[in-house]
């Protein structure tokens, strides 16, 4: 909603507004037809006959598909996760953008969802760092520097960017090459391209530019929005990166949202540094102090840098005069559950259902009634229907049943052996 | 969603025996438990559709004790106490029997820092609250209330604050009136991160005066108050070697453990500093090869 108004302001509405004036001639009978096409919801089975289509049997069996994919890809060598990361977002601003098969163009649909995309990488994510760059007229242009901070990114996202020209690949990896270049050893590498064009016009021989990213490991992943080429999927698959085409806004969402956790990181890709980092207590209440960021005089809240005592008024940050980098143990707190994950919980046939002893059959977490046989933990043997499932595995890293079990040593050691 | 001031109030008292029988005289556990029915006797009053679930946390173990939202045949009164009274004791006293008798095993722990299992009773009020969401778009304003008096347990970071982390995602604030004797560090970051209250009561012996005053008021109408503000939340972190809270330390940028000095080497995750991780690797295959 803050999307839609802020492009009013800045004239992008036109789309927008015809259609509403179209919806108001028509009555709501009529738009089930236009707009909601309830035909599309059916589905017919194996007899023949119609039914409507479970869109929550669906939805569980993407997940479940989901979560064995990435256990099956963890289990299967011990890869770590780059947890600190230094992303550049490359947005192609070439005519193809203007498109208007994504509703109202590429270009808004990008926009809209690089936002989401930004909130979602610093939630995860709160020791990486973003860099915008944009391709227009052929030429790369950095939009903003490699930074912490999401609301910078998000406000030069929102100006209005007018799409031209062609678009020019082997520029983008050039600047991203040398902006990435300069990032300390620990760091993982990453470009993500989201490519709109069908074509790359290039002053040089590209190959060699992947060539060059390859050598300075940058894990480049390209989203396409109109169709596969060959030279995206080469780049990816030389830098270990994933290329997708995106079919629709929803699975372009989809895509995105992905590189939001962090990537398993090859051990070689970054080598492992002790960082020094400072946790500043908050200032007392009531104290003034010229803050470092904003250059003006503030009183009370903000933090004080442990090093060289300037005031900052957000964190995670680097403080402005000593370089070092300040975090609170929440920072770190939030990238511990990659660190220490939950095993996926195991499905639970309709027949081991009905012969399980558990007295009332709900679901332990949420003391639900199960109708339909959900899953259960390889730990503490706990039942859960599958909306738990998910909420645990997506959301909340914890499985309800383990921790409400006090482990002694004792019983610690005998489950080890 | 209703009308913005229905609530539902998911309650975590804290029944750990290890923390009340070594508890100040000024509140024992059955003192505490009355000020707590009282407390969500007004909840009831206050609105018809507000609703209350108290999961208890003990020391070995976590459940549900009561839910408003099931069938209210359930409350039967017996005598004078009302009905809703008499049913959370009873349920309140078989908890505690079920807690005791799960730790009939264990030895060799100092009474006085024995910690509850509080994040086992935060993942399942969280799970609670998500089955509340999915029920569709009329549902009253969630929120947890903790009332805690164990200790931190330091084994329960991890869990505490991912519990911290998905009830920010989900605007659920994290309230906390704790009874103990020193602060506590998780539920005051809690109560922070989640824009919730924490507030350490004075004077116990009138905890319920706390309680009606500070918590009972739904979140919308929390604006037009002047509630307890934090006095100081301490975010630093400290170091996984001796436990210490330091102001500056030295973070593996593999893993993220936190140290105080320079080592060469991660002791959580083995990483070797300075060295890509497969030099290394090659490296302790070439040293134990020759030894």
């Amino acid at each position: 909603m803050n999307n839609s108004e802020k492009k009013r302001m800045n004239g992008e509405a036109e789309e927008e507004n015809e259609e509403d004036v179209e919806d108001e001639g028509r009555d709501a009978w009529e738009r089930t037809y236009t707009d909601e096409r309830s035909w599309e919801a059916l589905e017919e089975d194996e007899s023949g006959l119609l039914q409507p289509i479970d869109n929550k049997a669906i939805y569980h069996s993407q997940y479940r598909r989901r979560l064995q994919s990435l256990s099956a890809t963890s289990a299967a060598s011990r890869i770590q996760k780059g947890l600190i990361r230094f992303l550049c977002v490359v947005v192609d601003l070439s005519k193809a953008a203007g498109e208007m098969d994504f509703k109202p163009s590429r270009m808004a649909v990008i926009a809209k969802h690089v936002e989401a995309f930004i909130r979602e990488f610093f939630d995860q994510n709160p020791l990486s760092q973003i860099g915008l760059v944009i391709i227009k007229d052929g030429v790369a242009q950095s939009l903003t520097e490699l930074g912490g901070s999401p609301e910078a990114h998000i406000k030069a996202l929102m100006v209005k960017l007018g799409c031209a020209g062609d678009s020019s690949l082997q520029n983008a990896l050039e600047l991203v090459h040398d902006t990435l270049h300069k990032i300390p050893s620990y760091g993982h590498r990453e470009v993500l391209i989201l490519y709109s064009a069908l074509s790359t016009c290039d002053p040089g021989d590209i190959m060699e530019t992947i060539q060059k990213c390859k050598k300075a490991k940058l894990r480049c992943s390209v989203i396409g929005l109109s169709a596969e080429m060959f030279v995206c999927k080469h780049l990816c698959q030389e830098t270990g990166g994933s290329y997708m085409v995106a079919l629709d806004e929803g699975h372009f969402k989809e895509l995105l949202l992905e590189h939001a956790p962090p990537p398993p990181a090859l051990a070689e890709f970054a080598i492992a540094n002790l960082i020094k980092m400072g946790f500043p207590q908050r200032a007392a209440e009531g104290s003034i102090a010229i803050c470092s960021c904003h250059r003006e005089a503030k009183v009370g809240e903000g933090y004080i840098c442990p090093r060289c005592k300037a005031r900052v008024c957000e964190l995670p940050t680097e403080c402005r005069f000593c370089g070092l980098t300040l975090v609170s143990s929440p920072h770190l707190a939030r990238s511990y559950h990659h660190l220490f994950p939950i095993e996926p919980f195991t499905e639970i046939s309709a027949r081991q259902f009905e012969l399980s002893r558990v007295a009332s059959k709900t679901c332990f977490s949420c003391r639900e009634s199960l109708l339909t046989p959900g899953a259960a933990c390889t730990k503490c043997k706990q039942y859960f229907c599958l909306d738990c499932d998910i909420y645990i595995h997506e959301s909340l890293h914890n499985c309800p049943g383990c921790e409400s079990r006090r482990i002694t040593p004792a019983a610690a050691s005998a489950t080890k052996s | 969603s209703f009308s913005d001031d229905v609530s539902l109030l998911v309650v975590l008292i804290d029944t750990n025996p290890f923390f009340w029988s070594t508890s100040s005289s000024s509140l024992n556990f059955h003192q505490f438990v009355s000020h707590v029915l009282v407390f969500l006797d007004l909840i009831v009053r206050l609105s018809q559709l507000n609703q209350i679930v108290v999961i208890a946390t003990g020391h070995n173990t976590c459940d549900y004790i009561y839910d408003s939202s099931l069938d209210t045949d359930q409350v039967t009164g017996e005598g004078e106490l009302p009905a809703l009274y008499s049913f959370v004791l009873q349920r309140l006293e078989e908890f505690v029997n079920k807690d005791e008798k799960l730790g009939a095993k264990q030895e060799g722990l100092s009474e006085k820092r024995a910690s509850s299992l509080l994040s086992g009773s935060l993942s399942m009020a969280l799970c609670y609250i998500q089955r509340v969401f999915r029920s569709g778009p009329l549902h009253p304003q969630p929120r947890i209330l903790c009332l805690q008096g164990s200790p931190d347990g330091s084994e329960q970071y991890v869990s505490i604050m991912n519990a911290i982390f998905s009830a920010q995602r989900s605007m659920v604030p994290i309230d906390c009136c704790y009874v103990g004797s020193h602060n506590s560090a998780f539920l005051q970051q809690a109560s922070y991160i989640t824009g919730g209250v924490y507030v350490k009561p004075q004077h116990l012996e009138g905890l319920y005066q706390y309680l009606a005053t500070v918590f009972a008021v739904d979140l919308h109408s929390r604006s037009f108050l002047q509630l307890p503000r934090p006095a100081g939340v301490d975010f630093r972190a400290s170091c996984f070697c001796h436990k210490t809270t330091i102001d500056m330390g030295y973070v593996c940028s593999v893993c993220l453990s936190i140290f105080c000095k320079h080592h060469d080497k991660c002791s959580t995750c083995g990483s070797v500093f300075g060295k890509a991780q497969l030099d290394a690797a090659s490296d302790r295959k070439r040293k134990a090869s020759e030894s």
